[in-house]
């Protein structure tokens, strides 16, 4: 317990600790705005759509969030100080080594994955996902109001992706990792010498499989699987059953989301094979793993 | 009695304040256009806009976070020499003999790891209100461009300090540029290509195999001038599109006819 109370108060950590609690508070604030929008006729905003003064109405608002965003800052910096260790020494060593906090997320992946998937790879197509959000969401509802029934699934991916993976990860990597990036649960103290077998597998000797060229084909098929059935079924499912919304969305659209949902998802499908197969790779090749 | 309109009747004062100061809409709205740092606004806008459970507030206390961050930042600048040499000395002297020093420089990490989170909160709420919808989409991608640079901002500023935190941080991070595919020296395909650790993508960013004084330069030119420059220009594009796609939210005014 006690070590894991020393990472929640290192000085450092206190932002994650603010953001658990804003991250709670905001999520439930717009929910609560989206579900009583969707009870009502007129939502608020519409509503509230005429147009005011911004002098006083905008500006005094803005002048007293700056004072008490100054005025949190400034306790908060008078109250903690940032933290300042011994002098850089490239031959020394902590364990565990960390990145900054915001990035925990990503070095939380690497348990899971080598580091070009989680440290190159994800992040690049995080961003990229990322701005194409608006291109690939059609659903010209919900522009400019809070709302849940008028765009459940935009709302569940972006918070799956967000709450459940980015910020629980960076949670995780930041308050449970120890020595040896080794997992502690809160209450456990952080033992250096904690011993961890080495039971992962690949996927194939799951299979019985001990030839390299035979595992890395089976790999092949597995991985390759994956992505052609998750993007050709779902594909003839919208044919015979949704034609008309799969002609609104488009090839190019249909293909970008497909790969980003299977990214997504393969994600996750990796991290629940490590917890409870111990799998290692599902796709080995001489150049890379997978 | 001091007769206070021989004052605003002044040729300084006139000169200065370009109207009077009476509770007109005319009045309230010449306070937005004459104000050069105010006309970033439109002289009217809808209520919800005004409205902190619509808003959050988040878009305009990043905004303020960042100039504390360049204010705080240009003072610690007075002080600090990017040197493999004197860089931890000059931390210790900031914080023990230089007046403010501790001070300014908690504001300083504090208000980066506030504009971490605030701008993912800021995200979270355009996200929620749909606010990235047409006529937005260019925008939410230069708000994603926004969100890299300020990590990038916070990434480069985290090695300055020049402690076992920096550096080792910094190293977990840029080891990864190792592992990028084709430009890295033990990513996919790196080795085959002819990568090697001395001249590889994470060579290029740390100007040697290891975090060392050439990176902490690196760093510092990255983290007070080019990094500071990029996202300043891409904070003029992201405000002056808000501007010209009307407002924070909501369809086009040709739109909402429909």
């Amino acid at each position: 317990m006690e070590h894991f109370l020393e990472q929640v108060k290192k000085p450092d950590n206190i932002p994650i600790v603010g953001l658990i609690f804003l991250i709670i508070f905001y999520t439930v604030w717009a929910f609560k705005q989206a579900f009583a929008n969707d009870k009502s006729e007129v939502t608020r905003e519409m509503a509230n759509s005429e147009k005011v003064q911004t002098w006083p109405n905008l500006v005094k608002v803005e002048f007293v969030a700056a004072i008490v965003v100054m005025l949190l800052l400034t306790v908060w910096s008078i109250a903690i100080d940032a933290p300042l260790e011994e002098p850089a020494n490239p031959s020394k060593t902590p364990n565990p080594s960390k990145a900054p906090w915001y990035f925990l997320g990503l070095q939380e992946l690497l348990v899971y994955f080598d580091p070009w998937i989680a440290g190159v790879v994800l992040p690049s197509i995080i961003i990229i996902g990322l701005m194409a959000i608006p291109y690939i969401d059609f659903n010209e509802k919900g522009n400019g109001y809070y709302t849940y029934k008028e765009r459940k699934l935009a709302i569940w991916t972006f918070c799956f992706g967000f709450l459940v993976l980015w910020i629980t990860l960076i949670i995780s990597g930041t308050f449970l990792r120890g020595p040896g990036w080794n997992w502690f649960a809160p209450w456990n103290e952080w033992d250096t010498h904690k011993v961890v077998a080495l039971t992962n597998v690949d996927l194939s000797e799951l299979f019985r499989i001990r030839d390299y060229t035979t595992a890395s084909i089976f790999g092949g098929i597995v991985t390759l699987g994956y992505f052609g059935i998750g993007t050709v079924l779902p594909l003839k499912w919208f044919g015979k059953k949704q034609p008309e919304l799969l002609k609104t969305m488009g090839m190019v659209r249909y293909f970008t989301i497909s790969s980003l949902y299977l990214m997504m998802f393969g994600v996750v499908i990796k991290i629940i094979l490590r917890v409870t197969l111990n799998i290692k790779y599902i796709w080995v090749t001489p150049w890379f793993n997978i | 009695m001091f007769n206070f309109s021989k004052v605003t009747k002044s040729q300084v004062w006139e000169s200065v304040f370009r109207h009077p100061y009476e509770d007109t809409n005319r009045n309230r709205m010449l306070q937005i256009l004459d104000n050069v740092f105010l006309h970033l606004h439109p002289t009217k806008i809808p209520r919800y806009a005004t409205d902190v459970g619509f808003t959050w507030g988040m878009g305009g206390i990043t905004f303020l976070l960042f100039l504390v961050l360049t204010v705080t930042g240009v003072l610690l600048m007075f002080y600090y020499r990017p040197t493999a040499e004197f860089a931890y000395d000059d931390m210790n002297y900031l914080q023990h003999d230089v007046p403010f020093g501790l001070f300014m420089r908690n504001m300083h990490r504090w208000a980066a790891h506030l504009m971490v989170i605030t701008v993912w909160l800021h995200m979270f709420r355009v996200f929620m209100t749909g606010s990235y919808k047409p006529p937005r989409e260019f925008n939410w991608g230069i708000g994603v461009i926004l969100l890299t640079l300020t990590l990038l901002l916070s990434f480069t500023g985290y090695l300055l300090p020049w402690d076992q935190l920096a550096i080792w941080a910094v190293t977990v991070g840029t080891n990864m540029a190792r592992a990028t595919p084709i430009l890295g020296h033990e990513g996919p395909l790196g080795p085959e290509l002819g990568m090697r650790a001395d001249n590889d993508v994470r060579f290029a960013l740390l100007g040697g195999t290891v975090v060392g004084p050439a990176a902490l330069m690196r760093f510092y030119v990255l983290h007070v001038i080019f990094l500071p420059i990029a996202i300043s220009v891409f904070i003029a594009v992201h405000f002056w599109r808000v501007r010209k796609d009307g407002g924070i939210s909501g369809p086009r005014p040709s739109d909402k006819k429909k």
